[in-house]
């Protein structure tokens, strides 16, 4: 037998160091033990039950929104977003992702994206209930989904301005959804759960926080009504090949807005016809010169100013007036004339020596208190304010060229607003998009007589042979003014490209809706309110006046405002 | 079983040590608690695991009563056998999980590298055995050929940790044959000038390990989760662990391979530090015990193959806990004797059957 040389010491010698070696590496694993188990323990469970468990939020469903009949507008449904987020043993197999891209209708980019990152991918957002169903069964590893809810707008582009719509979370983006967000939106509730590493939730642990959910919105808007203006703008509009149109139908008891459309439009349940040039609420945020339709305010601040009566004459010989270097013309010479005449005429000369002879302190004071020149407070989100000139700037030529409806702008539902104050006896009513329960106070800004003595004037523009007959309403008397103004183009104002208006109410005696009908540049050799907006505003009150059941002019017993809300039926 | 203790051996009785048999049989009966826990509650896989271990406790009964000299007249002949079917491997192998492990040969699929753990240590020992020790330069040379010969082919299958055991089981051997010290350190100094070679040669998933295991947090979805996982039920099971079937890293399959690799975690988290420090003192007496037996052998042979018997058991435990709780990289070492799987538990079986024919033959003998 072999023996060490040196009898064993060294092969004992090295026993004991690796003895050493092994009791130094077996104290190294219990200190490590220890390290974790011990000292790291709070922080290191901390970290499991992060991820163990986690929060899910239980979005709230988001308040309807109807018309003033209680019509649904807006509504939200439950739906699932999909999203895929694998790691390195829940991955889809070729087979499953075939399945998943035909389930979904979707291509294959987001599941590459979500392999090639390991982050998660959302596949679909807009998933159906009963789908959902069908995904969860499939048990596809690494996807899940978050319920959700979609908003839908039955109506597509009808109501589409004055809505708005909602994105992917369900949040107010535009118009009135955007502007009572919180009121719609409720509170989501949040969900403690118990979840396994491919993110199946075991258990429900606790409810963190209630969920609460969106009160639901009654508008003003009336359903009908908002309808035919809709069709009636859209066809003028698709007529005359015009860039743009609004239509404002106001309740004049309340203040209310029951129609408000604009074209062009676009569906709100559809994310690609949402350009910004169809997306924009035309009446509430353009501005535009308004023309004539501005006259009767002049007139008011006329009788207003104590200087004139209703039995004045204005000379508007000979047809022209000179104020500087400028010349103010009317077509033809219409001598002196009577405010009904200068109204149904549409006199600039008749309105500029109006306007040069009243204080211009007063006739400012009186639009500002109309409400022209500032929002409407309606609530709308980016209401324009319309330009009225501060008084330094009204010098001779503005201050003439206000008085027939230049060198001011306003928006179709500040124009509306205006005509509703001549409508509801001088009172000026807030307006508002949602339903009133009561009947507001108004402030008073024109006597009641001289808002009355200028509805009776605009009932000759809609005579036969006037301006505005186009906007005769069978059956009803009408008050209103065409406008017509030139649009700037280049910081000139063109001979070819106008904007066409008609402002009015009905019935003239004591009117209860005012209708403004805004047409921009319609492709056609005569492009005047009366030809292309007086019809439209026919149209839309002779509908509206019939749904609302307001009697006809033989049936009107008395004359004046009568300050009730009249039944609302069909 | 029969207490042996110098007198004549009764021709009936087993040649078995009781107490490293109690110790493996203690460390089996643990592992098969942990894995019904570890599998989600599976008792089929208990019994399968509960059916190897009783193969293994029968390989290891008959190794046991063979004498010692058998196992060093076979060495060499095991030793061949083995490096054949390592190059046969690398040619003709089947592939599994991205490496060639497997030889198939009729019904029967085996680990050439699986008997190369157990001819190693033998054809190493057999080689010092019948030379003067300590050896001389040029013996621990030859051996150390013999050593890195086989090591250079399992690294080529690739399986860069069955290799690093495969070694240290010779290596260890040639340690207690005493190889020169100067020797030794112009090694060490060679293997620490060769680590940026080896590194040029490695896979790039043995690159990824070894980063990985350097900042897990530089992967957390990717290599780096297995450990940080892994930590995370050790650190949440503190001082007395959630207790059996409790661990929820585990139960909501947070822990991967938590039936093989990673059994370490789920045990630690559902036990403890106290339930690890238990574990550690049982291997530690397995380990202590074959020493001891390997110790009194007087035969050089015995003595140095059963200290690499008994070394390398230790060696599985240590890799395979450091991984586990991010002191060493994932190299893919299982739990001995608790871990499920088939191969290694009769491979570590055999083992222990020859450290028991060296622990009783030597009792036969005059002293």
């Amino acid at each position: 037998m072999t023996m060490y040389r040196d009898n064993h010491s060294v092969y004992h010698g090295r026993r004991r160091l690796l003895l050493f070696l092994f009791l130094v590496a077996l104290c190294l694993l219990l200190a490590r033990a220890f390290q974790l188990q011990v000292l790291e323990h709070n922080f290191l469970q901390a970290k499991a039950e992060q991820r163990h468990y986690t929060h899910i939020n239980l979005p709230a469903r988001r308040g309807m929104i109807t018309d003033r009949h209680g019509k649904v507008l807006a509504v939200s449904t439950p739906i699932g977003k999909v999203w895929y987020q694998p790691n390195q043993d829940s991955a889809l197999s070729a087979e499953q992702k075939t399945y998943l891209q035909g389930i979904l209708n979707i291509g294959s980019s987001n599941i590459d994206l979500a392999e090639k990152t390991g982050s998660r991918k959302y596949l679909s957002r807009v998933v159906p209930y009963d789908l959902l169903e069908e995904i969860t069964t499939a048990n596809l590893p690494g996807v899940g989904m978050d319920r959700a809810h979609r908003r839908y707008y039955p109506q597509k582009d009808i109501f589409a301005h004055v809505l708005g719509y909602t994105n992917y979370e369900d949040q107010g983006q535009e118009g009135l959804e955007m502007a009572y967000e919180e009121y719609l939106a409720g509170h989501p509730g949040k969900r403690k759960v118990l979840r396994d590493r491919r993110n199946n939730v075991l258990e429900h642990v606790s409810q963190v926080e209630e969920m609460r959910p969106g009160q639901s919105l009654r508008l003003s808007l009336d359903e009908r009504i908002q309808y035919l203006a809709y069709d009636e703008l859209k066809q003028a509009v698709d007529y005359y090949q015009a860039s743009s149109g609004s239509v404002v139908v106001l309740d004049v008891v309340t203040g209310e807005v029951l129609a408000m459309a604009s074209q062009p439009s676009f569906n709100p349940n559809d994310g690609s016809s949402k350009k910004p040039e169809r997306v924009r609420n035309r009446a509430v945020m353009d501005s535009f010169e308004p023309g004539s339709t501005f006259k009767p305010f002049t007139i008011a601040a006329a009788l207003e100013s104590g200087l004139y009566s209703r039995n004045s004459i204005i000379d508007t010989s000979p047809g022209s007036f000179k104020i500087g270097q400028n010349t103010i013309k009317d077509p033809r010479n219409y001598g002196p004339i009577s405010f009904a005449s200068l109204l149904s005429h549409s006199s600039n000369v008749g309105a500029s020596k109006v306007s040069m002879t009243i204080p211009k302190e007063s006739f400012w004071g009186l639009l500002s208190d109309i409400g022209f020149g500032r929002s409407t407070d309606s609530g709308f989100p980016s209401e324009a304010n319309g330009d009225l000139l501060e008084l330094s700037e009204w010098y001779p030529m503005n201050r003439a060229s206000i008085s027939f409806g230049y060198a001011v702008s306003v928006t179709p539902l500040q124009l509306a607003q205006g005509y509703a104050v001549i409508a509801a006896n001088g009172l000026r009513k807030p307006i508002t998009f949602v339903a009133r329960d009561e009947i507001p106070q108004g402030v008073q800004v024109i006597s009641a007589e001289n808002a009355k003595y200028i509805r009776e004037m605009m009932q000759d523009v809609v005579s036969p042979e006037s301006t505005g007959y186009k906007a005769a309403v069978e059956g009803y008397r009408v008050s209103g003014k065409t406008g017509t103004s030139r649009k700037v183009i280049n910081r000139l104002y063109s001979d070819q490209h106008h904007v066409v208006t008609f402002a009015g109410m009905a019935p003239a005696n004591s009117p209860r809706l005012v209708t403004v009908v805004m047409i921009d540049d319609p492709k056609t050799d005569t492009a005047t309110g009366g030809d292309i907006a007086a019809p439209v505003f026919s149209r839309i009150m002779r509908s509206s006046l019939r749904l609302l059941n307001v009697q006809p002019a033989e049936e009107e017993m008395q004359d004046g405002y009568v300050n009730s809300l009249p039944e609302l039926s069909l | 079983m029969v207490e042996l203790s110098g007198e004549r051996r009764s021709r009936l009785s087993l040649r078995l040590d009781p107490i490293l048999l109690l110790g493996i049989l203690l460390l089996g009966c643990l592992g098969m608690v942990v894995l019904y826990s570890a599998s989600g509650q599976d008792l089929g896989i208990v019994y399968k695991q509960a059916v190897r271990i009783g193969v293994g406790l029968f390989v290891m009964t008959l190794i046991a009563q063979t004498p010692v000299h058998w196992f060093r007249e076979t060495a060499w002949w095991l030793y061949l056998i083995a490096l054949i079917m390592l190059v046969l491997v690398l040619i003709v192998g089947d592939i599994g999980k991205g490496a060639q492990r497997w030889l198939v040969i009729g019904p029967i699929r085996f680990q050439p590298s699986e008997l190369m753990k157990l001819a190693m240590p033998m054809a190493i020992a057999a080689w010092f055995a019948s030379r003067q020790l300590p050896p001389n330069t040029i013996e621990s040379l030859i051996a150390l050929v013999l050593v890195l010969v086989p090591m250079f082919l399992i690294v080529r299958q690739p399986d860069l940790g069955t290799a690093l055991l495969v070694g240290s089981s010779g290596a260890i051997v040639i340690f207690f044959a005493g190889i020169g010290w100067r020797l030794l350190l112009v090694l060490l100094t060679a293997v620490a000038a060769g680590v940026p070679v080896l590194w040029h040669f490695m896979h790039d998933y043995q690159r990824r390990r070894v980063m990985t295991f350097l900042n897990p947090e530089n992967d957390p979805l990717g290599a780096g989760y297995h450990i940080i996982q892994s930590k995370i039920a050790l650190g949440s099971g503190g001082i007395d662990g959630k207790g059996w079937l409790n661990g929820s890293q585990s139960s909501l399959q947070f822990i991967p391979e938590r039936t093989t690799d990673f059994v370490f975690s789920v045990y630690a988290e559902e036990f403890g530090f106290i339930g690890v420090a238990v574990l550690v003192l049982l291997y530690l007496s397995v380990v202590l015990r074959g020493f001891y037996l390997a110790y009194t052998a007087q035969d050089t042979f015995a003595r140095l193959l059963g200290a690499s018997l008994g070394m390398i058991f230790f060696v599985y435990f240590f890799v395979n806990v450091g991984m586990v709780s991010g002191l060493l990289p994932v190299v893919g070492v299982p739990l001995p004797l608790v871990s499920y799987g088939g191969t290694s538990m009769v491979t570590l079986m055999a083992a222990f059957g020859m450290l028991m024919a060296i622990g009783t033959e030597k009792r036969l003998m005059p002293q």
